[in-house]
């Protein structure tokens, strides 16, 4: 029962991975580029949701979609002013510069705010339901249902509407795309939107579960997830969800091993494995570069 | 000129430098905060002048310096406390170890190419540090105690060694081929340029001296801890190169001594130095994205009158 027990934290870990994961890889997919920012976009999601709950008295489900618009609109702000003009630049420059709104997003909270940890406030009593000897708690099951709700929803997105038709056909050849009269600048920064939008949603269930927030919280579970996204296939919306829900089981377990100390260093692993052994992910296919 | 002339020329320079700095501070004349403001510039110098090798000569974009200069200060200051070994002896040895470790990252992560040996070496950085926080024999996540024995002529020389070999690496036959390898790796290969040897040797290289900076830097500040050598160092280093002109010798140098000399006047402001920093990462990714001096080096300055293609 121990075992289910962590494979149910570790599904609820990876839940949250994933929902930042799918924002790295739509974004990665659309332009090719390592969004470094997409850890603090999290990050502001979370404090939105902080602010809306414990300062503006916010039901949680408001909360958590002032921080989804808010989130997005910040992501479509810094697609507009810091990788816009970089769309033909060399892929250094534009992952330096996502490196650079990555820190000045940290920092200038942290300027305004302090760099002390903030504690969730509590939305609701815990309350533990038992399955079959499994203690479950209802975060746990407010994490799941959002997460999956929100997969969902983003999967009808992506392949029932018109935008995210032209998402798939910008990811696929922008020019040929914009040869057929989509607008490719709009297609981007609706993906940056989406991404965005659901790495905040991430934020607030982050904090609810895990009840403490910092301006630097962003940093970890950014790169993790962006391994997530590199596990499962960068650029593939299922691989992401995989990706995710995979690291997140995997930490649990080397957790509940006794090797807590060792969890971040268990997803580099993961990750530099996955590159060497198969970099075009668990979903990917091989392509080889031509001259 | 003649090329032997120019050389002592520099030579002489540099040894002028470091006689004048030396009079100063055994006459007392450098306060103690300089001083290791001096020091902290020499060690910034040699992390951006080794990591220059591989992002700016090479084209190998890797962020997780900061792993191998945890390398090199963890191994030289367990030869010096624990084995009680001369420090040059421990220079060597944690550079030696550092370069080692760079071999061992290199080879596996240098097949692959731009963003994704971008996260590798992040990776390889971070599980370095994570190694470093369950070792107890190191002190674990809480540290480990140095003595202080940098000095101005440690750090000086391991500047000029860094300088000097980088700089001489980079006009010879192999760092002509790195080169290649930067500005189009399929073509060099299609030369006949063996990339991936010329990739590690350069990442071998710049781990070597970051494994230097590495030394100096644990026997300056009596206490080193993981937590220095995250993200935020080797972005701290990144930003040195970038600034100064990715495959410019120089201007990671002159990046080097005014970021941290900038960040020295700072300390009090440590949000407000990121925030600048930051600031000036992307604007100057979004103005002028080969960074302020682009490839070329100091001396090109000078030279008046001399027409042709811009020399590497």
């Amino acid at each position: 029962m121990e075992w289910i027990q962590q494979l149910v934290n570790g599904i609820s870990l990876g839940s949250i991975y994933a929902l930042i994961a799918l924002g790295y890889t739509m974004v990665y997919g659309i332009i090719k580029l390592i969004n470094f920012a997409h850890g603090d976009v999290f990050m502001l999601g979370a404090f939105i949701g902080f602010y809306a709950i414990a300062r503006w008295e916010m039901n949680v489900f408001l909360a958590l979609i002032l921080a989804m618009i808010l989130c997005a609109v910040i992501g479509v702000i810094i697609e507009r002013v810091a990788y816009k003009r970089l769309r033909n630049a060399t892929r250094i420059a534009a992952l330096i510069t996502a490196i650079g709104v990555s820190l000045l997003i940290e920092y200038t909270v942290i300027f305004f705010r302090g760099a002390s940890p903030s504690a969730y406030p509590t939305i609701f009593e815990t309350s533990n339901f038992e399955i079959l000897g499994v203690k479950i708690s209802t975060q746990s099951i407010l994490i799941l249902s959002v997460s999956i709700f929100l997969m969902i929803l983003l999967q009808f997105i992506v392949h029932k509407t018109k935008i995210g038709k032209a998402m798939r056909a910008v990811s696929h050849d922008a020019d040929a795309a914009r040869l057929m009269g989509i607008n490719v600048d709009n297609t981007i920064s609706a993906t940056f939107a989406i991404g965005s939008a659901l790495a905040g949603a991430a934020g607030v269930i982050f904090g609810i579960y895990y009840t403490r927030i910092d301006p630097l919280m962003g940093v970890l579970p950014g790169i993790k997830a962006f391994i997530a996204a590199v596990l499962g296939g960068i650029g593939i919306i299922p691989g992401a969800m995989v990706g995710g829900l995979v690291l997140g089981v995997v930490e649990t377990i080397v957790s509940a091993l006794g090797y807590s100390l060792w969890r971040d260093a268990a997803a580099f692993v993961i990750l530099i494995l996955i590159l060497i052994i198969r970099p075009s992910g668990i979903f990917g296919k091989n392509a080889r570069e031509k001259v | 000129m003649k090329k032997s002339k120019v050389f002592w020329s520099y030579l002489a320079l540099a040894l002028v430098i470091y006689a004048v700095v030396q009079f100063l501070i055994s006459g007392n004349m450098v306060s103690y905060a300089s001083q290791n403001m001096l020091i902290t510039m020499c060690i910034n110098i040699m992390l951006a002048v080794s990591l220059h090798v591989v992002i700016g000569i090479t084209g190998q974009f890797s962020i997780g310096h900061a792993g191998f200069l945890a390398v090199g200060a963890y191994i030289s200051a367990i030869c010096t406390m624990k084995f009680g070994m001369p420090f040059v002896t421990a220079i060597l040895i944690g550079a030696v170890v550092s370069a080692l470790a760079g071999l061992l990252v290199g080879i596996p992560s240098l097949r692959l190419k731009g963003d994704y040996l971008a996260i590798a070496t992040l990776g390889f950085a971070e599980i370095i540090r994570i190694v470093f926080v369950n070792i107890d024999y190191v002190g674990g996540a809480a540290g480990m105690q140095v003595t202080h024995q940098s000095t101005w002529t440690y750090a000086f020389f391991g500047v000029f060694i860094t300088i000097l070999v980088i700089s001489n690496f980079t006009k010879s036959r192999h760092g002509r081929a790195c080169i290649a390898v930067r500005e189009d790796e399929i073509a060099a290969d299609a030369m006949g340029i063996n990339t991936t040897y010329y990739k590690v040797i350069a990442f071998t290289i710049g781990s070597f001296f970051a494994g230097v900076a590495g030394a100096i830097y644990a026997h300056n500040f009596y206490i080193i801890q993981p937590t220095a050598f995250g993200f935020l160092k080797s972005f701290d280093i990144l930003i040195f190169v970038v600034l100064g002109g990715l495959g410019s010798l120089s201007g990671s140098v002159i990046a080097a001594i005014f970021l941290t000399a900038i960040s020295t006047y700072l300390q009090g402001f440590p949000e407000t130095r990121m925030i600048i920093y930051s600031l000036v990462l992307i604007l100057v990714m979004l103005y002028r994205p080969t960074g302020l001096m682009g490839t070329k080096e100091i001396t090109h300055l000078f030279k008046f009158g001399k027409k042709g293609g811009t020399r590497i």
